[in-house]
């Protein structure tokens, strides 16, 4: 097991930094710089500025003060902003990760909910209207639920906030409609993997044993069950950033996907590029986690290991 | 034989045999009765064939019957609500909402369907390649696509489009498919590992056919059906990734509208004129829906051990 830790690290610092580099890379091939403005500076100007943020040492230099950064967690100062990028990072981390605790609470929640019942239910109206509900979710896009969801709930019947992050109740909203895409393909995971599980010898023998069908499909097989769902949690934290983006901009939630977009139009290179880098970290960690969960639900692959 | 490959049942290779309620029926008639008697996946077929025909080809002819256009602006008429002149509505500057939705719909299936195309062929020579060669390349091979799973690709392409501010549609179309075919290199890659130890394969091999032509020829052809399916099941994604950019401004860009653009410019406008809204959010929502329906019944049909039940 501490092998198998160690070596997953070692790969994942390669990872985190070649798209550090791509990154850095990318921005600096880019057209157009930071400090393009209608009106062309005058030449003094354009040098100072240029001189302040180091733009015009050589490419491979500005690299090594970056990475030399980086590994001193670091990030750069941005160029559009008062506040470094750890700053904005450590300011406003916060709703985004609410946000997206939130959904994925929801998502969890329902979803397994939802699948194991289909499961336990199969080919019955349950399971029909379940999993049609399940398509619904993973079918309605978020930038068409979100707006009907904030004139319906908040302002036709007032019961939550419109937008802006103030308590938690204005969280309910965006993360559930966040969270509804993945509630449905859990619930679908769940349920394939409940049945396939349903039909194997220790589910028998648990109701040979006389178990009850509650005991048997809660207790013994949801674990198993519940493998693919644990696989794909990487894969969800990673589109839910993305997902952050849009759901950040209709809610005016000031997180980091609200920084990240309008970095993105302001081409503040080191905003961009640290909270790339930010986000890989996050997955990175986010993946070896379900990793090992995937060990700690399926003893099968503990052994194998 | 190397280490790397497992047991063909688990990976989902075509059946050996057809089951034997097939009775001398081909697969493909087996899977096509199969389909039918899927009222949902069928009922969906025919709504997404009816949607394209109605954006591609029913547009233009309804334009000319009755007079509606989706680009002629009508200031004064401004936005009003679903009347029987226009039973969508109009935008603020007047134009026919019907008309907008259905021209919408022409760029969202046209990205759709190429950025599919480009997802697939990539996705199936990736896999193809893995599994057939097999050993390190394929393990170094899965696992680069097991990382990109881990990544939010769709972030890479905004930083693209937005940094080099590309705004042509075939750079959108490229990029969309070039992240979009993790799930079918895994696909045909599984498919490919059960298929290359075939006799066929086998066969091939004993005439002197060279890997590329037995793997492209003979191999592939073999996963077509798979690949059918997982291409509908990509379709819908697809469709979502294209709003998601337009509502960050980086999709179809005007004055070509897409559901997406439609939908971004609708949920401003929510609280004064909600049908700018809803009819291009209820048709979206109905295309990527069937378009979901439709790939899951083509799946049960075409690869019944899926169903698992």
């Amino acid at each position: 097991m501490l092998r198998l830790i160690l070596s997953r690290l070692g790969s994942s610092v390669l990872v985190i930094f070649a798209v550090a580099t791509i990154a850095f890379f990318l921005m600096r091939c880019a057209p157009g710089g930071p400090f393009d403005e209608e009106r062309s500076l005058l030449p003094e100007v354009q040098r100072n500025i240029e001189e302040r943020y180091h733009l015009n040492d050589p490419l491979i230099s500005q690299y090594a003060d970056y990475i030399g950064g980086l590994a001193k967690l670091d990030f750069g100062q941005s160029l559009k902003r008062p506040q470094t990028v750890n700053e904005l990072i450590a300011g406003h981390y916060g709703y985004s990760l609410t946000l997206g605790l939130m959904a994925i609470a929801i998502a969890l929640s329902l979803g397994l909910t939802m699948g194991v019942a289909a499961a336990a239910r199969r080919n019955t109206w349950v399971d029909h209207s379940l999993m049609s509900f399940a398509l619904l979710g993973v079918s309605i896009p978020s930038i068409v639920l979100a707006p009907l969801g904030i004139a319906a709930f908040a302002l036709h019947l007032g019961w939550l906030p419109p937008a802006r992050a103030e308590g938690l109740s204005s969280y309910l909203l965006p993360a559930f409609t966040m969270g509804l895409i993945y509630t449905g393909t859990i619930a679908r995971l769940t349920r394939a993997g409940m049945l396939e599980v349903l039909g194997q010898d220790f589910v028998r023998t648990a109701r040979a044993k006389g178990l009850s069908e509650r005991a048997v499909v809660w207790r013994h097989a949801v674990r198993l069950g519940v493998v693919p769902v644990a696989t794909y949690l990487g894969p969800a934290m990673a589109s839910m950033i993305a997902g952050s983006f849009v759901i950040e901009q209709i809610f005016q939630i000031p997180g980091l996907g609200f920084y990240f977009v309008s970095s993105v139009s302001d081409r503040d290179y080191p905003v961009l590029t640290g909270m790339l880098v930010f986000y890989v970290v996050i997955l990175v960690a986010l993946n070896l986690v379900s990793d090992l969960a995937h060990g700690a639900l399926d003893p099968r692959v503990r052994e194998q290991r | 034989m190397n280490p790397s490959v497992r047991p063909v049942a688990e990976l989902g290779a075509p059946p050996a045999a057809p089951p034997p309620s097939a009775r001398g029926r081909s697969l493909g008639a087996d899977a096509w009765r199969r389909l039918r008697r899927n009222r949902a996946a069928v009922a969906s077929g025919i709504t997404v064939a009816f949607i394209t025909f109605m954006c591609f080809i029913g547009a233009p002819i309804l334009g000319l019957v009755t007079g509606l256009d989706g680009t002629r602006t009508n200031i004064p008429l401004g936005a009003v609500g679903p009347s029987w002149a226009h039973p969508m509505g109009t935008d603020t500057l007047g134009r026919d909402m019907l008309m907008r939705v259905l021209e919408g719909g022409k760029w969202a299936i046209l990205v759709a369907i190429t950025a599919t195309a480009i997802a697939v062929i990539i996705g199936v020579a990736y896999g193809a390649i893995a599994g057939y060669v097999g050993g390190r390349t394929d393990d170094l091979m899965m696992r680069l696509v097991d990382t990109l799973y881990g990544f939010p690709t769709v972030v890479f392409v905004i930083v693209v489009m937005a940094v080099f501010e590309l705004k042509s549609l075939v750079v959108l179309f490229g990029l969309i498919g070039a992240i979009s075919w993790l799930t079918m290199a895994r696909i045909v890659r599984a498919q490919v590992v059960g298929l290359r130890h075939r006799e066929f394969v086998e066969a091939a091999r004993a005439l002197g056919v060279r890997p590329a032509t037995i793997l492209f020829r003979h191999i592939v052809p073999n996963t077509l059906g798979v690949v059918v399916v997982y291409a509908t099941l990509l379709m819908p994604g697809v469709m979502l990734t294209e709003a998601f950019l337009s509502f960050l401004g980086l999709g179809v860009q005007a004055p070509l509208a897409s559901w997406g653009t439609l939908v971004t410019e609708g949920s401003t406008q929510i609280l004064v004129y909600s049908w700018l809204l809803v009819g291009p959010g209820l048709v979206m929502s109905i295309t990527v829906l069937a378009l979901n329906f439709l790939g899951d019944g083509l799946r049960d049909a075409l690869d019944p051990r899926s169903r698992k039940d």
